[in-house]
């Protein structure tokens, strides 16, 4: 017996440990769930973590409006099988209650709302930790994030004020109304993910897979038609074979040509293709540190 | 099964003038590792700077702060895989007030790359690096002897530094040293071998960090198994399940083993094992698993099972090194929390033997405050024992971390010895 774990089955021990301590520290946590793969490779974790017994945290969903619809019968499908309790957030809500605004211009999307909504479902629920799916290695702001990330009263990170994490102690105590975004999966990359949805045969939205679209294109990036986008003189639409690299709100994610059909192409893709996977997101390359200032806002 | 590619963590201390950051980006452009689309980003940062190369420190310098100052104000992790390893580097500051920082990137480290100029040779802060490293027991230190193209790749020059490096480092705690001279800002011995100094026939600092061996440095024989918390479930078709969740620290647990609860007398025996993918016979680090006993035991968070015949220290007062992490400075006194593997107890540090100065490493025996970036060693009182093994013997129970109950903040990290 060789007494050793791979990087999968570690990164698995680790991931499933840091959802355990939240649950042995926090009061009400939540696992933000997007129906991207991440969040999904998320929620398979936090099955496994308390096996036999049910996911002892809430899915909770902020919802843009603008969704993929296979993203929301993926969703609902996964939390009848799971028996979940989901809870939505809708930034719709958030914008006739007047807390957030509709952006206004040629690129005007709800990403920043989200954090409003987010932030306003924390309170309404009662959450003081919410589970998320991001990874160090998705953008250079994130490569300082810890497991656990204090949030103050306000939903702000500061991000030259954070709690050192050592060894694998994790400190989750706060004050009232203060909470923490926790992220298991920290330590994984976008291969790490695709190599573990594999090794476990983890479903995803047919969204991730190729198929036949009516696409948007935007200076550099693919975008899906949809009643959602507001169109621009110099788009170009064209009928594409297309597959999405991440899945959220329909009016920021970017989709690329491809022809991969199963996880393995997938990932044989990914290790030929020389892209970063946020590249094509119309969000973060408003300016070079805009995921920094969002985060600080409460974002993801 | 696929080959066994595991992980390496590894953490690179030094300063933005030792070339650490274009080290890092050295390492992930030249194995293949940063996508286009960053290179292109990198590549009009570098023109707008008046640069006719790429400044390869763009690459790891992350957030707005820090890059309007061009320091590393905090650890931040990094990403990157050859065909041998997934690796996971803790890219930490190097400057003197910065200490805290390097203890925290040390602390999950298999392995150290430690920088050094080759126009300045060993300084006060490779010695500080080193020490701190031997400090957290880092198996491996790999000493980069940078800016070797500075010096005319010049053997002579190198095994001067490996020589004084020595000289100070038989000192210290360290059980594999290797020396490699680089150049960073060329790519030299970093991913490629190099051309220039046919003298050197040591393996390329890719080469050496894919063949460290990592397998000797989880403890296999204290079996030790902090309790996250209980699972009860009795409803629907799962009956009267009761079991515990954690990860196995050390050691190994098999079906049957004789397993005792720490604190207190109770024996048990294991009845079943549940790992991520169903029942196993046995369990070892650093696997999460959920444990059940054959006795109904009135086991809650915080409690240790281990096996009867290999018990840890029951302490209530010990001495500790601890590095204060926090700017509040240390109230003598006051109370904090000690957090030690699940366990959570107050805490009240007695008095302070002595404090390190960092620069000379020299005992300071009149020190009466810990300030932040300290090293020092303490006498500490725990309203409740703990049990522990010493850091040397095993990471996960010889640390423990210091909480403010007013602050909640982590204000110290501690190794007990």
């Amino acid at each position: 017996m060789n007494y050793r774990l791979n990087y999968l089955e570690e990164l698995e021990a680790e991931a499933v440990f840091v959802l355990r301590e939240t649950y042995a520290q926090f009061q009400h946590p939540c696992i933000l769930f997007s129906g991207g793969k991440d969040s999904i490779v998320l929620t398979h974790l936090a099955a496994k973590a308390f096996a036999p017994g049910p996911i002892p945290f809430d899915l909770l969903h902020i919802d843009t409006g603008h969704n993929f619809p296979e993203t929301l019968a993926f969703r609902d499908e996964l939390t009848s099988r799971l028996k979940v309790n989901l809870r939505v957030g809708k930034v719709a809500d958030s914008i006739s209650r007047r807390t957030a605004q509709e952006e206004r211009g040629p690129n005007a999307n709800r990403n920043r709302a989200q954090s409003i909504t987010l932030l306003e479902c924390m309170e309404s629920f009662v959450f003081d930790a919410a589970i998320g799916g991001g990874r160090r290695d998705e953008e250079k702001a994130r490569a300082k994030e810890r497991f656990f990330s204090h949030r103050d009263a306000f939903g702000q990170w500061d991000p030259k004020n954070q709690g050192p994490e050592l060894w694998h102690l994790l400190n989750g105590r706060k004050h009232e109304g203060e909470h923490f975004r926790v992220f298991p999966i920290s330590n994984w990359t976008e291969l790490d993910v695709w190599e573990y949805i594999l090794k476990e045969g983890i479903a995803l939205p047919s969204l991730y897979f190729a198929h036949d679209r009516t696409c948007v294109i935007r200076k550099n990036s693919i975008l899906a038609q949809s009643p959602f986008l507001v169109p621009h003189e110099t788009d170009e639409i064209q009928d594409l074979k297309v597959r999405f690299r991440t899945i959220g709100d329909m009016t920021i994610s970017g989709a690329m040509e491809s022809n991969a059909l199963t996880v393995e192409e997938i990932i044989l893709e990914l290790k030929e293709m020389n892209q970063s996977e946020r590249g094509n997101r119309a969000d973060d390359y408003r300016s070079e540190s805009s995921m920094e200032d969002r985060k600080k806002e409460g974002y993801f | 099964m696929k080959e066994r590619k595991d992980i390496l963590r590894f953490t690179t201390a030094g300063s933005v003038d030792d070339g650490k950051s274009t080290l890092i980006g050295r390492l992930l452009y030249d194995s293949h590792q940063i996508p286009q689309d960053q290179i292109e980003l990198v590549q009009q940062i570098s023109q707008r700077k008046g640069l006719d190369t790429l400044d390869l420190s763009l690459f790891t310098d992350g957030l707005k702060d820090e890059r309007a100052q061009g320091i590393t104000i905090d650890v931040a992790y990094r990403y990157f895989a050859t065909e041998k390893r997934k690796f996971i580097i803790a890219d930490t500051p190097g400057h003197l007030q910065y200490t805290r920082n390097m203890v925290t990137g040390a602390s999950t480290a298999n392995a150290a790359i430690i920088l050094i100029d080759a126009r300045k040779g060993v300084l006060e802060q490779t010695r500080r690096h080193s020490f701190i490293a031997s400090l957290l027991q880092i198996q491996h230190l790999i000493v980069c002897v940078n800016k070797m193209d500075l010096v005319n790749y010049n053997q002579d020059h190198f095994d001067q530094i490996v020589a004084s490096f020595l000289d100070f480092s038989a000192k210290l705690d360290i059980v594999d040293v290797q020396f490699i001279p680089i150049s960073a800002l060329m790519g030299d011995h970093v991913v490629h071998r190099s051309e220039n100094m046919p003298w050197y026939q040591g393996a390329t600092l890719l080469h050496t960090l894919e063949h460290v061996s990592v397998a000797n440095e989880v403890n296999q024989i204290d079996f030790r198994f902090p309790v996250q918390h209980p699972i009860r479930i009795d409803h629907g078709s799962v009956q009267d399940y009761r079991a515990y969740a954690g990860k196995v620290e050390s050691g190994i647990v098999r079906v049957g083993d004789e397993i005792q609860v720490l604190p207190g007398k109770h024996v048990s025996k294991v009845k079943a094992i549940k790992g991520m993918n169903g029942d196993l016979e046995e369990a070892f680090a650093p696997q999460s698993i959920s444990l059940e006993l054959t006795d109904e035991l009135d086991v809650s968070r915080g409690d240790v099972l281990v096996k009867p015949n290999n018990q840890p220290l029951e302490l209530r007062q010990f001495s500790a090194m601890l590095c204060w992490m926090s700017t509040e400075s240390y109230v003598p006194g006051r109370k904090y929390i000690l957090r030690h593997t699940t366990k959570e107890v107050k805490t009240l540090i007695k008095s302070i033997l002595y404090v390190y100065d960092v620069q000379t490493l020299k005992r300071d025996e009149s020190s009466l405050v810990l300030n932040a970036n300290d090293l020092a060693r303490v006498e500490l009182h725990v309203a409740a024992p703990i049990f522990v093994d010493s850091y040397r013997k095993n990471k996960a129970t010889g640390s423990f971390i210091l909480i403010d109950e007013q602050s909640n903040e982590t204000v110290a990290a501690g190794m007990i010895s």
